[in-house]
């Protein structure tokens, strides 16, 4: 089966990747990596298929993460329906902006998103009395059934097979009538009017399906790390996040994972630098659209093709 | 009845009244062409019929109801569908995906159904290739099932085109200048497509520059100029039609004659 060869070859990295990963630090360097895949794997849905674009896509992670912070530790919800909860009321949140935001284009739904972003930021830091504001709150270990996930190797794990279910979903998407059509939309959009797409409702749909995967992460990011602060719904977070699905190749959802992957243990290796991460991620987005317009995945597949 | 309504239709661009008081009326089952001098209005007419653009005012029936100022995706959910001048081909997508694109109405487009793959729409799904790939055929491109739509040369992508078109299986058929660019051997074999569209009972509205290729094939010709009509008629009546040559040759025909 054609349709889980690399779904397959991705679940043996992720089943033989412990072996190689020493110590507690790798551990959590491999489950940064996994959760801005999911993220990214949404949001190519998005950028890289649709051919929209979300400046602001940190929000709904922060919205996710808040949600989870508030909900399980301050009012004692079961974290599973925190998270559910976060992810329907970001899902409703993002409908509502997306129909007046994406008809716009270009720059302007660049500048619309951003703004989100940013309004979604100023709202976590400025309702402290919930948020912490900018000390951030403390979250609960996430738990269910009376198991609670508290170690880096459990936490691996689950997303491990979060980021299997994603790209699952995502692939089917993709292969279907709604993943042609948002194709369509990126590849003519009047072509796909007159093909009978009402193209507005699948920009809005496909909007909200990855902020709704940018929320749930926001959600495990918070009982993952036990700790949430509004950095995570920053702008910077944001820029980061198209990034990794620009380097790793818009319209692939591997080099999406390929794209995090990089970008997450980046910083890692740059710590030395500290202080020059934003400029290092600017110079790798420019030298990328530059150089490598459609991304490295899909670039080296090309490659790959006229060599064999 | 008339498939097509077309009344008072008038469309302006700032000063400039690109289609003005037009009416007309188009059969069921008819190869029906629309010809004019360059700028005459005849592709602001497919996009005012198609739903692209709004009437200034006029109205357009088509099938009984009135669509006028309704949008492109409403107008092909009633079987409007057409190709275009400028190629609008979706390169980031294979050739018989952009086929099955035009089959869109007809299949599942719930989605939670695509994300989990549900076997009635996986089922559908292939039965839909397997259509397009028969349409692609059927337009003459059937070399290219497998191939990348950015691999495929002009002449191709405008057959391509028309089988994206055909997979909505429109009652309607709007082609906007499908022999533009061709050599004359692709552009018989366009005119033989074209036979074969109306054979199958579906309408065929055509704006077309070669004169051979819509003298040929159409029951009735609009001809346009300035936006309005000019004359109207078959092949025969409209060639003979005086004011025609003027419009096409210039004055200097009229006083010659």
């Amino acid at each position: 089966m054609g349709r889980f060869r690399g779904l397959a070859a991705l679940a043996l990295i992720i089943a033989l990747l412990p072996l190689a990963l020493p110590n507690n630090y790798y551990y959590d360097v491999a489950i940064r990596i996994g959760m801005n895949a999911i993220i990214v794997v949404g949001l190519n849905l998005l950028i890289g298929y649709a051919g929209q674009i979300s400046l602001g896509h940190a929000g709904f992670v922060g919205l996710g993460a808040y949600a989870s912070a508030v909900l399980s530790s301050r009012f004692g919800w079961p974290p599973l329906a925190a998270m559910l909860f976060g992810m329907a009321a970001v899902g409703v949140i993002a409908f509502v902006v997306a129909r007046p935001i994406l008809r716009l284009r270009g720059h302007y739904l660049a500048m619309a998103t951003l703004g989100l972003g940013i309004i979604i930021y100023m709202v976590l830091v400025n309702e402290s009395a919930w948020t912490g504001g900018n000390d951030g709150m403390s979250v609960r270990p996430f738990s269910l059934l009376g198991l609670t996930l508290a170690s880096e190797r459990a936490w691996y794990w689950v997303t491990g097979a979060v980021l299997l279910g994603a790209i699952l979903l995502a692939n089917n998407i993709v292969d279907s009538p709604v993943g042609r059509a948002l194709r369509a939309v990126h590849g003519s959009e009047v072509a796909a009017q007159v093909a009978g797409i009402d193209t507005t409702r699948y920009k809005v749909r496909v909007f909200v399906l990855s902020a709704v995967f940018a929320s749930a992460v926001g959600s495990m990011m918070a009982h993952y790390l036990g700790f949430v602060s509004p950095q995570v719904s920053s702008f910077f977070h944001s820029i980061e996040l198209v990034t990794m699905v620009v380097v790793g190749g818009m319209a692939s959802t591997y080099g999406a994972v390929l794209g995090a992957a990089i970008l997450t243990t980046l910083p890692q290796l740059l710590a030395t630098f500290e202080g020059y991460e934003m400029i290092t991620f600017g110079l790798i987005l420019m030298l990328t659209v530059i150089f490598l317009p459609r991304g490295l995945l899909p670039t080296i597949a090309a490659r790959l093709r006229k060599a064999g | 009845m008339a498939l097509l309504e077309v009344q008072a239709l008038s469309r302006s661009f700032g000063g400039v009244h690109a289609v003005q008081d037009l009416s007309f009326e188009i059969e069921p089952g008819k190869i029906y062409s629309i010809i004019g001098p360059n700028g005459a209005g005849k592709t602001t007419v497919f996009n005012l019929i198609t739903g692209l653009y709004r009437p200034s005012s006029g109205r357009v029936v088509f099938d009984g109801s009135n669509v006028t100022g309704k949008a492109p995706h409403e107008l092909a959910r009633r079987g409007v569908s057409r190709t275009f001048q400028n190629l609008q081909i979706c390169f980031n997508m294979s050739a018989v995906e952009n086929v099955m694109v035009g089959a869109h109405l007809r299949l599942d487009q719930g989605m939670l159904g695509s994300m989990l793959r549900l076997p009635a729409l996986a089922r559908r799904d292939a039965v839909c290739r397997e259509e397009a790939a028969e349409l692609m055929r059927f337009v003459g491109v059937g070399k290219y099932i497998g191939a990348l739509a950015d691999a495929m040369p002009y002449g191709a992508l405008k057959r391509l085109e028309i089988a994206r078109a055909l997979a909505a299986r429109p009652k309607m058929l709007l082609l906007d200048e499908p022999a533009a660019g061709l050599n004359p051997t692709e552009t018989h074999e366009i005119d033989e497509l074209i036979q074969k569209i109306g054979v199958s009972g579906v309408t065929v509205v055509l704006v077309e520059h070669d004169m051979k290729l819509v003298m040929g094939i159409s029951d009735r010709i609009l001809v346009l100029d300035y936006g309005r009509k000019l004359a109207e008629g078959t092949a025969r009546e409209v060639r003979d039609n005086p004011e025609v040559i003027a419009a096409y040759l210039g004055v200097v025909a009229k006083a010659a004659a």
